[in-house]
């Protein structure tokens, strides 16, 4: 537990003290928001139609930026043959960086989300859930995004590869994110979304670590 | 009243574990390439071996494969008479390897970072400032403890990697060209401390090009090992 | 079986002797299914002649997913027993279902604008399909891009088993979702629900086409051995050449500066 926790603190004081990265994250999510409206005309009423779409794609390839640092710089400095040698099981400490790496880019772009919401005239019940969403379904993003970060760990063109096979994972969480919104929209009720996304997220706890921790054990050999 | 050591200070020592470390008919391959066939030795507590080798003779990987970060293509590695593999977090939990990279982040502090390290083998709290405190001391880093890496030389970040050795106590110690970008003082804390490790029942295993001075080590060449143009075009 | 092949000098021998019986009777089946398909089997009563799409698409589409099943067995295998060969069916297999998933869609795709009135629908079928095509390039992409094949072989095998889970969702999506695309009328409980007179083409074209993908990846599986012996054969040469070598003369140094 001790080492758990050691970890955590650890990735979440690098990230803050590296502060640029959150920052940077931030950023690209709101450029990628804003690139829409000059795109597809600023329309208020076709900008509603798939403002929530736009948003959870941004948030997936903001996310995907900040991936590759997750499990990079201990690749490079040998504390990846630390951290497999350890009394804490490579699983958890998949997990504990996971999470400190949703500490630092998943929450801050959930939070972010209801500013950019008013951009593609969400109204608040909207915001509300796509919020939800955000923060139900970013953790899922972090878990899948450790697996494809840990089998690209020495590649050539990392981020390149990377994206190629994150991208047809990230496909459930956004239909389920997005879809929320619209149903809210039309009126269905977006409780059976959300439920269904917070089923994915706990899957890719469960699930996640493993295929994360067998590919780490790759990179290590 | 403490025992004081030049090493350790007033740490209080370890009883160490006693088995035997068992090699038997070792082979390694990296990629496609057998790198070495047929490694055997034996290591009782307070004993310690040389590697030595020319480049790519697979030093590094045979310290790998001792720390079970490589999984051998043939052969036994026994810790008394239980295979590794039977219980490897227990065989992981008694050893300390220290490879080429430092592991160390250079936005932290040096007590920082060893507080992590003491805390990813379970201390935590007081028991663990103290073992953190002598370790900074035994490398001489109690001047640099609490600026950034960033700040630090190559060597002072050689030397806190190696004060983890101090601030866990554990039984097999595998290092890899500890000596390289030490100074001269360093290097006779290094082997200072080897002294005192084997002396409480700890084993060595180093790969140097360097000399090092450890007393009675019992020397591996790695060459005499790697294997003929026939095993290749087997393989 | 799997293991009396797997020495690779035997499956040397193996593959010489069989691969001919496998490449002409892939041809010879497949011109087999396609005349029954095209000139014989009865034309549909509702879409008339366009169904006879189905003979390619659906075998297409059989063997895209069987091909990444087996592709996920091998990297079980690779990585459970860790046999080197395991890896190499693995990744000789990869281009060949992406192709198969390739042309399932393309084929689809042009059954879909007849039918359908479009190029193509984002229902669950065609999206997991599609889906499963990014997964063979992902594959591809993944095992290609180390400087260390073996180390690409393992990252592989790991990622084939994660993409595991979109197998059972392509194939029970029509049951799943109100889906276009209409739902099993082969494989499913209760039999059959195709004519006989379809059905039989049908299955002949599915024999072609495993035929066909089995003689395929014997014949890359041994263009790869071949490759690495005549690589283990350049390394033992060079190795040998480095020991007899003589000191390099000073002059010839200064000569090629």
């Amino acid at each position: 537990m001790a080492a758990f926790g050691g970890l955590f603190w650890r990735d979440l004081r690098l990230a803050l003290r590296q502060g640029g990265d959150t920052g940077l994250v931030l950023g690209f999510f709101v450029l990628a928001v804003i690139l829409f409206p000059f795109g597809v005309g600023p329309e208020p009423a076709i900008l509603r139609r798939i403002g929530a779409g736009i948003i959870w794609v941004a948030a997936l390839l903001s996310a995907l930026l900040s991936l590759d640092r997750l499990f990079e710089s201990d690749y490079q400095d040998g504390g990846l043959d630390l951290l497999a040698l350890s009394t804490l099981p490579l699983e958890l400490a998949v997990l504990a960086k996971c999470a400190a790496h949703w500490m630092a880019t998943g929450l801050p772009l959930a939070l972010a989300s209801p500013v950019l919401a008013i951009i593609v005239n969400l109204d608040l019940g909207e915001i509300g859930i796509l919020t939800a969403s955000l923060l139900i379904g970013t953790p899922a993003l972090s878990l899948i995004g450790s697996v494809a970060a840990a089998l690209t760990l020495g590649a050539r063109r990392q981020g390149v590869v990377l994206s190629v096979l994150v991208l047809p994972l990230y496909v459930p969480p956004l239909i389920l994110g997005a879809g929320a919104v619209e149903a809210s929209m039309t009126g269905i009720g977006a409780r059976a979304y959300l439920l269904v996304l917070g089923a994915l997220s706990l899957a890719a706890l469960a699930l996640c670590p493993w295929a994360s921790a067998a590919a780490l054990r790759q990179a290590v050999e | 009243m403490c025992r004081w050591s030049p090493v350790y200070g007033c740490l209080a020592p370890t009883k160490l574990p006693q088995p035997h470390l068992i090699a038997e008919g070792l082979a390694c391959r990296r990629g496609e390439r057998l790198v070495f066939a047929g490694i055997s030795f034996h290591l009782a507590p307070g004993e310690a071996l040389l590697l030595t080798g020319a480049n790519g003779s697979g030093k590094t990987s045979l310290l790998r494969l001792l720390a079970t970060l490589i999984a051998p293509v043939a052969g036994k590695l026994l810790w008394g008479t239980v295979p590794v593999e039977a219980d490897i977090a227990a065989y992981r939990e008694q050893l300390h390897y220290i490879g080429h990279q430092d592991g160390v982040k250079l936005d932290l502090t040096p007590r920082e970072i060893l507080a992590f390290w003491t805390s990813l083998h379970g201390l935590a709290g007081s028991g663990a400032t103290v073992h953190t405190e002598a370790a900074l001391m035994a490398f001489a880093l109690e001047g640099v403890a609490d600026w950034p890496c960033r700040w630090l030389s190559a060597g002072q970040r050689k030397r806190l990697a190696l004060a983890r050795l101090i601030a866990t106590p554990a039984s097999i110690w595998l290092l890899d060209e500890p000596t390289s970008a030490l100074d001269h003082d360093n290097q006779l804390r290094l082997e200072q401390a080897i002294v005192e490790h084997r002396a409480s029942g700890g084993r060595v295993i180093v790969a140097s090009h360097t000399p090092i001075g450890i007393a009675d080590a019992a020397r591996l060449s790695l060459d005499a090992f790697a294997p003929s143009s026939a095993d290749l075009t087997a393989g | 079986m799997i293991n009396w092949l797997a020495n690779p000098a035997r499956f040397g021998r193996f593959s010489a002797r069989t691969l001919p019986w496998f490449g002409w009777g892939a041809a010879a089946v497949l011109a087999v299914g396609l005349y029954w398909s095209l000139v014989v089997a009865p034309a549909d009563y509702q879409q008339g002649d366009t169904v006879r799409i189905m003979y390619i698409h659906v075998p297409a589409a059989w063997m895209a997913l069987s091909v990444y099943f087996f592709i996920a067995v091998a990297s079980a295998v690779a990585l459970v027993w860790r046999h080197p060969f395991a890896e190499i069916a693995a990744r000789a297999a990869a281009p060949i279902g992406a192709a198969f998933t390739l042309i399932c869609l393309a084929t689809g795709s042009l059954w879909g604008r007849p039918m359908w009135g479009a190029w193509w629908v984002w229902d669950a079928r065609l999206t997991s399909v599609l889906i499963l095509f990014f997964f063979y390039l992902g594959y591809i992409a993944l095992v290609n891009a180390f400087d260390d094949p073996s180390r690409g072989g393992r990252a592989g095998s790991v990622l084939a088993l994660v993409g595991i889970v979109n197998l059972p969702i392509i194939k029970f999506s029509v049951d799943w979702w109100n889906t276009l695309h209409q739902p099993a009328s082969v494989v499913r409980i209760g039999g059959p629900s195709i004519a006989l007179a379809m059905l039989v083409p049908l299955l002949i074209m599915a024999a072609g086409f495993c035929l066909f993908f089995v003689a395929l990846l014997m014949l890359r599986m041994r263009t790869v051995l071949n490759e690495r012996k005549a690589m283990a054969l350049r390394v033992s040469a060079g190795t040998a050449a480095l020991q007899t070598e003589p000191e390099p003369m000073p002059s010839m140094k200064t000569a090629a500066r």
